[in-house]
Order: C-alpha cells, then structure tokens, then sequence
C-alpha cells in the first residue's frame, strides 16, 4: 500500500491483497476533501486492481459516499489526484467531468430517471448513432442487458414505480452496464432492500459484474456485506482508511480495535504478552507478530471460543439470547485454576471477565451452569494505550 | 455558500501547464444565484417604494397624514372586516373540508370541488351579482358577506387537502387512549390543521387587505378603496402614500401573525409505514342538516352569482355580444396572462432552483424576500411600479413591459412554490445518473431536470394566469392606453351601471377561470403529500 500520512492512523500491516504499481485500475492519491470547515476526506490512498472488487466499508458519516463521489466526478477533490488507468482525471489542475469518465454508477436507490420507461432507462446512456443497426440495435441491447441482470424482457415497456425495489436496483445496473464501463461504482446499492432480497440482488449483481469483468467499488455500511462482496476490503473511519486487505485478513486481523469492533462482535480482554504467547483469564492463546510485549489488549472473535467438555478454562452462564439456529451466551469467566491462590500477579491482568460466545445448542447453557471452555486459532494482540501502534 | 460553489479552487494549482480545464462549478451555480439575487431585488421594490415615500414626506407630514379621523375610520373598517370575516371563513372552510372528507357524506366527491368552485368567481364579479340581487347592500355586513363567500375556499382547499391525508392512526390512538369522536376532533384532528388554518387565514386577511373591486362597488372603504380613489384624484399624491405605508404596515403584520401562530410543532408523520385511508364518521341524524347547509352554501357562493350574471345575459340580448369590443379584450387579457404566466414561471425558476439544490443562508434570505412580497397588495405594487416607471425610466411608463412585470412581481409566489414542489421531485442524483451514463452536465439539467419539473412549473404558470385574468387593481393603474383587459372591462361597463354589458366580460372570466380552478384543486391534493 502507498504511504498513509504520518499521523494517528496506523500502517495497515497487512499488505493489500493487491500491490499498487501493478495493473491499478484507479489510484487515489493522498485525497482530501472539506466541505465548509469541515474535513471530510482527511488524506485517502487507495488502489483498486483491474477486475478486482473492493468494498469501502465504514460507519456513517466515515466519509465513504464521498470518496465515491469524487472517483464518479460528482465533486472536485481539496487536494491530492485520482488517477484512471494510469492518466489523472482530478486534481494537478486536472478536471475530467463525469460524463467523460466513462465509469458506472448505481446509486442508493437505483436513481431510475421516472419519467422514462426502463427500456428507455436503460438506453439513457447509447445512442443509436453510434450502434450499428441504429434503434434495432439499441432494443436488442436493452433486451440482452435485461437479461444479464436476470430480468423479464417484457420489463423493458414498465415504468420504474411499477417494479420492486430490487428489481430497480437491477435495471439500475443494467443501465449503468449499457456503456460497458471498465469501473463501477455501487453506493450502498443494497442499503434500501429488505434482508432477504438483499443478499439474493447482493449474489446476483456480483455475478454479473463479475463475468462482465468490470472493477467494482462498492461503498457500504454493512461489513457482512463488504466482507462476503469484495476481495478487497477498505475500512474507513473519519475521514481516513483505517486498513486495507482481503476480507479474511481484515476481519481475523483487524489493525485497531475500533476496526475490530466495527467488523464483527469481539470479545476484548486484558492479556500479559510474553514471546508470542498471550495470557488472559482464556489461558495463553498464541498472538502472531505482537504488537507490543507485556500489558496488551487481546481481540477473539467469539466464534473462536468453543465450549468443550472438559480443561480449565471456565465460564459461568449469565444469561443467552436463543435466536434459532444459534444461542448467544453471556458468560462471567472463571480465575484459571493454575493461578488461583497463587501470590496476586502483576503480570495476570483479569478474572471476572463477562464475555459473549456463541453456540448452537441452546439446551447446554442455562444461567447458573458452568461451562468449560477452549480457544480456537490465534489471537490479535492491541498495544493498552489507545489503538495506535506501539512503534 | 453552497457546498458546490465553494468546492475546489486550488490555490496555485491551477494554472499549471494547462493540462485541463481549471476545476469548476457545474452548472453556472454562481450564475444562478446573481440572478436570484436581482430578482430578489427587483421583488422589493414596493416595500422600498414605501419606505422610500415614508421617509422622503418626513416626520411631520407623515404623522399629520396618518393620525387623522380619515385614517382611523379606515382603520376600524378594516380591521372590523378582518375580524368578522376571518373567522366565518375558518369555519365554513374548515367546517366544509371536514363534511366532505371526514363523514359518510353521499356526493362527498361532487361536494369536494364544488366548494373550492367560488375561487372562479372573481370577488368584484361577486360583489356585482349581489348588488344586482339585492341593490340597497353597502357597508360592513355587505362587505363581510360578499368576502366570506369569496374567499372561504382559501381555508377549504388546503383544510381538505391535510385532513384527506391525515393518518387515521392518530385518531384511532386518541379513540384507544379514550376519547370520544367529537373530543378527538377538537383535540387530535384540529391541531393538525394548524398549519392549514394560519395559512388559509393569513390568505384571506391579504385578500381582505388588496381587494378593491368587490368593495368599490358596495361602497364599503377599506384601505385599499381609499388609496385609489386618492391616486384618482391627486394622481401621486402624499395622502395616498402614507395610506399605502399604513396598509403595508399591517400586511407585514399579518406576516408576523402567521410566523408566530404557525408555531414550530411537527405535523408531518412521524415514523414509516404505509398509511391506511382516512376514515370516514357516520353522519345518522345529520346527514340531511349536512347536505342541506353545504347546498345553502354553494347556492350562495357559487350559485348565486353564476344565476345573477346569466340573467343579465338574457336580460341584454344579442347587443351586448359586440364582437368589436369583446374579441380584443378577450385576446388582450389571454395575451397578458400567457404572457406574464411565462415570464413569471421563467423568473421563478433560479430561486426555486437555489432553494431546493443549494438549501442554505443565503437561499432563506431570498425566500424570506419573497414571502415579504407575496403580502404586498396589488395597489401598492401599481403605485410602486407607476412612480419607479416615471421617475427612473420614463419611456416604460404605461408599457406592458410594466404591467408584465407588476404581475411577475404579484404572483412570483404562486409559480415558486409549484416549481419547488416539482423540482423536489427531480433529486440531483438523477442528474448526476445521466452525467455518469455520458451526458454532459447542461444537458443532462436539461434532460433530466427540466424535463421532471416540467408539469409542475405548468400547474404553476396556469395558476399565474388565472390571476391575471380576474387581476383588476395593478392593471387599472398600470395598463397602457387603449388596454382593455376583460376585467377593466368588466370593471368600466359595470362602473357605468350597464349591468348588462358587463356581464359577457364576467362570464367569460368564470368560463377561463373554472378549469384553472379545478387545477388548483386537484394540485392541493398532491402538494400536501410532501
């Protein structure tokens, strides 16, 4: 990844599943953007790859819609460049305006013109002079369009009030795809659907950008979606990416314990490093490249804590949730025996925590009992003082 | 300013080496707002006018002119006219919306749109009708009837519009939390009209102030009256000035009223969700008082006139259609009011575009500009622009470039808020969708936005035109010589007691203004949806 700026934010540490000099599709350079006195892009370096798909994913207000509005041509960047297969088309006095950028853009809620049916939606962006075969040529194409985005032809004569949210957001699609961009952008495209037809458009819209071969951006506030969508993963907090890599390694290996949370549940407890052995109130559980020795913040994921039918390690139910197919389990954790009655340790942060795991059988945890417990998998150690590194 | 104006300017970045245009803001933003701001200008200039006079007659002379027994009488003639009035109008409109909206009323729908059908009746039309009915009518009680009747739908139509939309859900709530029918009116379903009810009345007291006509003809002075029989005398007069200053003083009153009573409670729906059909109170026993009392009233209202003005045309016969003075005064009037509901329509558009895109300090001062104008009654704006006209460009005077622009001037408000609900409904992301499919930005604006906005600025120009066509004030003092509009007309031949001549002009007024109206009824109805 190209340098962040020397401030708070820390050195993604793991390295983007992409390198930047090779075959960027868009490179953005140290962006920023203010509107009035307020900050919104505070310094952004991020480079997508030829085909890849990224997801920016980060709470509301991050600044995320921004950014993608600046790689659209909606807004003029503050400082820094944006670069498109290489040449710039904002900043260094540079301005190539939306309508030459030649990259797609599926807005919130489909931002389907009403007045136009979705054939003529669809067709916005051709014209017929330019297809051989004239306006013949332009309905094939709405029809051959209609169909990659899976949608019935007879479609083409409705109006965009007539269809569902869904299937708005598809012809959306189909007509940013009708000029055949080689970058699309999705503004939480998904954001207005109901859950089940969210993750069913999510698949659909992800196979056909996929087999268009077309680089996706794709803004969001919902990290499930951003990890399940992307295969590069972006987290922005205020105003600044906070790390960049592949959706595993961003969700197992968060660089901060904001991005930790904000990615998933986490179960934090205070930890004792030694070599790469972290120990907490879950025994030692192994940290790969520490960040810091001694006092740290430990990060599992709560998937990574199983119950087991015997060890040392335990736990006493508070009280669970029973959400069907999984029960969440509020447990207060046990002093581990082996360092029970020994003298009070300074090195031994904890006991007593209360943390939150998940199991599918809801039969085995009822308030009062005790349950043993293991540690599945490494853990992500955070230096105690604030998120930053330690270096 | 605005986030798009104030967007990239790159200091010292931007010259280099020419590698690209300079960053700039889409859409001639800035263009747009210098105009606005001229128009916004340009819609000040009868309250600078007043001001101007107030100030110029000095101290002395002005309080000489305004604290004298003339002025007090006027003053308690208006204000007696106001208070009578206001209120009868409150509850017939707000009484009528409720019969039809709100109860088991058989014909609710034809009742619905015959009680905004006074609205195509000029007053003065009115006022006529009821001098010929009943010839010895002058003084208050006229002058309260003939309004009332004239302007109760300015309470109706917006009343209406609220309680068809209004979510039967609150008042299933106050019944739950247990109250009564009657009770969850008074205390649930009122308070919603809130905004409608200080809207409504605030158009009725403006109405009361402005008219001339309708009170001319009962004899009854009001300010306005005064004024123009002032202007008639003396021409330009100091007197008729300081009487304008005084009305206008309680025109921005009113305003203050309205702002302060409006309150800043929320009405809108709070929360999601589809919202169920109003519901509908079984009206039993009173079904037939119900239908009695809304037929007494259109008969009155609508009927009345519609009946007095036919029987002056089968009173004259076939010599009061001459063709000669009916055709031109027809096509005049049909000139001026396309004419003027285009260029009024074209002037709106930058401060509706400016306050709906760029929403900020600086388009709030705007609006605020032209809710000080929309108060300005018709003869203060004709004094105004005959003044202006004579001194500051003299070769206007008595053009209808003039009478064009009074009436831009009168009715811009009308056309802004028709835009502004239409452009409300053409978000920027769609023209944004159009420049990211290759469109560039001008045509995209014009594709996309212009294209959306299009019937709303139409309701809006047809709205403008109404109001030109029954216009009388501002064209009697602004109309260049030999202009005969069918309202002068109307206005001359009446004047001159030839009841029967002035009757072609007037119904020829109902006839124009009758689908305008059930426009404006109809657009009601949408525009409370935002």
């Amino acid at each position: 990844m190209t340098e962040q700026s020397p401030s708070r934010v820390p050195e993604p540490r793991i390295s983007p599943s992409v390198a930047p000099t090779t075959n960027s599709h868009l490179v953005i350079e140290d962006v920023t953007k203010d509107f009035g006195s307020q900050a919104v892009l505070k310094g952004v370096n991020l480079s997508v790859a030829r085909g890849g798909t990224t997801a920016i994913v980060g709470p509301s207000g991050s600044g995320k819609t921004t950014l993608l509005r600046l790689i659209a041509g909606f807004e003029h960047p503050g400082t820094g460049s944006i670069l498109l297969n290489g040449s710039p088309v904002a900043g260094d006095g540079v301005w190539k305006p939306a309508h030459k950028r030649h990259v797609g853009y599926v807005a919130q809620d489909g931002a389907l013109f009403p007045h136009l049916t979705v054939g003529q939606n669809i067709a916005f962006g051709l014209s017929a002079s330019k297809l051989d075969g004239g306006r013949r040529a332009v309905a094939a194409k709405v029809a051959e369009l209609l169909e990659m985005v899976s949608l019935d032809t007879a479609m083409a004569k409705r109006r965009p009030h007539q269809l569902s949210g869904g299937q708005q957001q598809r012809v959306a699609l189909a007509r940013a795809l009708a000029r055949e961009p080689e970058l699309m952008l999705l503004d939480e495209p998904f954001s207005a659907l109901d859950a089940g037809l969210r993750v069913a458009t999510r698949r659909a819209v992800a196979k056909v950008l996929n087999e268009a071969g077309v680089t996706t951006i794709l803004v969001t506030h919902d990290q499930a979606e951003a990890l399940s969508f992307a295969d590069q993963v972006a987290v922005m907090r205020g105003g600044k990416l906070a790390q960049i890599g592949n959706p595993f390694v961003v969700y197992t290996r968060p660089a901060d314990r904001a991005t930790a949370e904000f990615l998933g549940d986490a179960v934090i407890l205070d930890a004792w490093m030694e070599g790469s052995l972290a120990t907490c109130s879950l025994g030692g559980i192994p940290v790969r490249r520490p960040p810091a020795q001694g006092r740290v913040q430990l990060m599992l994921r709560p998937e990574q804590i199983r119950i087991a039918e015997d060890g040392n390690i335990r736990g006493v139910v508070v009280d669970t949730d029973y959400f069907g197919p999984e029960t969440t389990v509020r447990l207060k954790l046990a002093v581990p025996p082996k360092l029970a009655g020994a003298m009070p340790d300074h090195r031994y942060p904890g006991g007593g925590e209360v943390i939150t795991i998940r199991h599918w059988n809801a039969s085995i945890a009822q308030p009062g009992m005790e349950l043993c417990l293991r540690v599945v998998g490494e853990a992500v150690a955070f230096p105690v003082n604030g998120d930053g590194p330690s270096t | 300013m605005t986030t798009q104006a104030s967007a990239p300017e790159v200091s010292g970045r931007t010259t280099t080496a020419g590698r690209g245009k300079r960053p700039r803001p889409p859409f001639g933003v800035s263009a747009v707002a210098v105009l606005a701001v001229l128009i916004a200008l340009f819609s000040l200039v009868p309250l600078g006018y007043v001001v101007f006079m107030t100030v110029a007659t000095g101290w002395e002379t002005a309080a000489a002119l305004i604290f004298r027994e003339r002025v007090g009488e006027l003053l308690l003639n208006t204000v007696l006219l106001t208070v009578f009035t206001v209120p009868l109008c409150l509850v017939l409109g707000v009484g009528g919306a409720w019969l039809v909206e709100r109860t088991t009323l058989p014909g609710h729908k034809v009742w619905a749109v015959l009680l905004a059908a006074p609205l195509a009746i000029p007053a003065f039309v009115n006022s006529y009708a009821w001098v010929s009915a009943v010839p010895s009518l002058q003084g208050l009680f006229s002058g309260v009837l003939i309004a009332t009747l004239s302007y109760f739908p300015l309470v109706y139509i917006p009343a209406a519009a609220t309680l068809g939309r209004l979510d039967p859900a609150i008042e299933q709530s106050a019944a739950s939390l247990g109250l009564g029918a009657w009770r969850a009116f008074f205390r649930v379903v009122l308070p919603q009209l809130r905004i409608a009810m200080t809207g409504g009345a605030l158009l009725v007291a403006l109405h009361l102030l402005a008219e001339y006509g309708a009170f001319a003809m009962i004899r009854f002075d009001t300010f306005t009256t005064a004024i123009m029989v002032q202007y008639q005398s003396t021409f330009n007069g100091t007197a008729g000035n300081m009487l304008a200053s005084v009305l206008v003083f309680f025109c921005l009153l009113l305003l203050l009223a309205e702002v302060r009573s409006r309150g800043t409670a929320r009405y809108a729906k709070v929360g999601s969700g589809a919202q169920a059909k109003a519901l509908r109170l079984p009206l039993h026993a009173y079904q037939m008082p119900a239908q009695l009392f809304l037929a007494a009233l259109t008969a009155l209202a609508f009927g009345l006139p519609l009946a007095f003005v036919l029987r002056w045309i089968m009173a004259g016969g076939a010599e009061i259609w001459a063709a000669d003075e009916l055709v031109p005064a027809l096509l005049q009037t049909l000139g001026y009011g396309l004419g003027g509901a285009l260029v009024t329509t074209v002037v709106a558009f930058p401060m509706a575009y400016l306050a709906v895109r760029h929403p900020g300090w600086f388009s709030k001062a705007l609006e605020l500009s032209n809710y000080i104008t929309s108060s300005m009654p018709g003869i203060v704006v004709g004094l105004a622009f005959v003044t202006v006209s004579i001194r500051l460009v003299p070769e206007m005077y008595q053009t209808a470039g003039v009478l064009i622009a009074a009436y831009v001037l009168l009715f811009l408000p009308r056309a802004l808020v028709n835009i502004r609900a239409g452009l409300a409904q053409a978000p920027k992301e769609l023209d944004e969708a159009a420049q990211a499919l290759g469109t560039p930005p001008l045509l995209a604006f014009i594709r996309v936005t212009l294209r959306l906005t299009a019937p709303a600025a139409a309701g809006g120009a047809a709205l403008v035109f109404l109001a030109i066509v029954n216009e009388l004030t501002a064209t009697l003092l602004l109309s260049p010589n030999g202009t005969r509009t069918l309202a002068t007309e109307f206005w001359t031949k009446s004047s001159e007691i030839d009841y029967a001549g002035a009757a072609p002009y007037a119904l020829l007024m109902i006839v124009i203004s009758a689908p305008m109206t059930y426009l404006l009824f109809q657009q009601s109805k949408k525009v409370a949806g935002q």
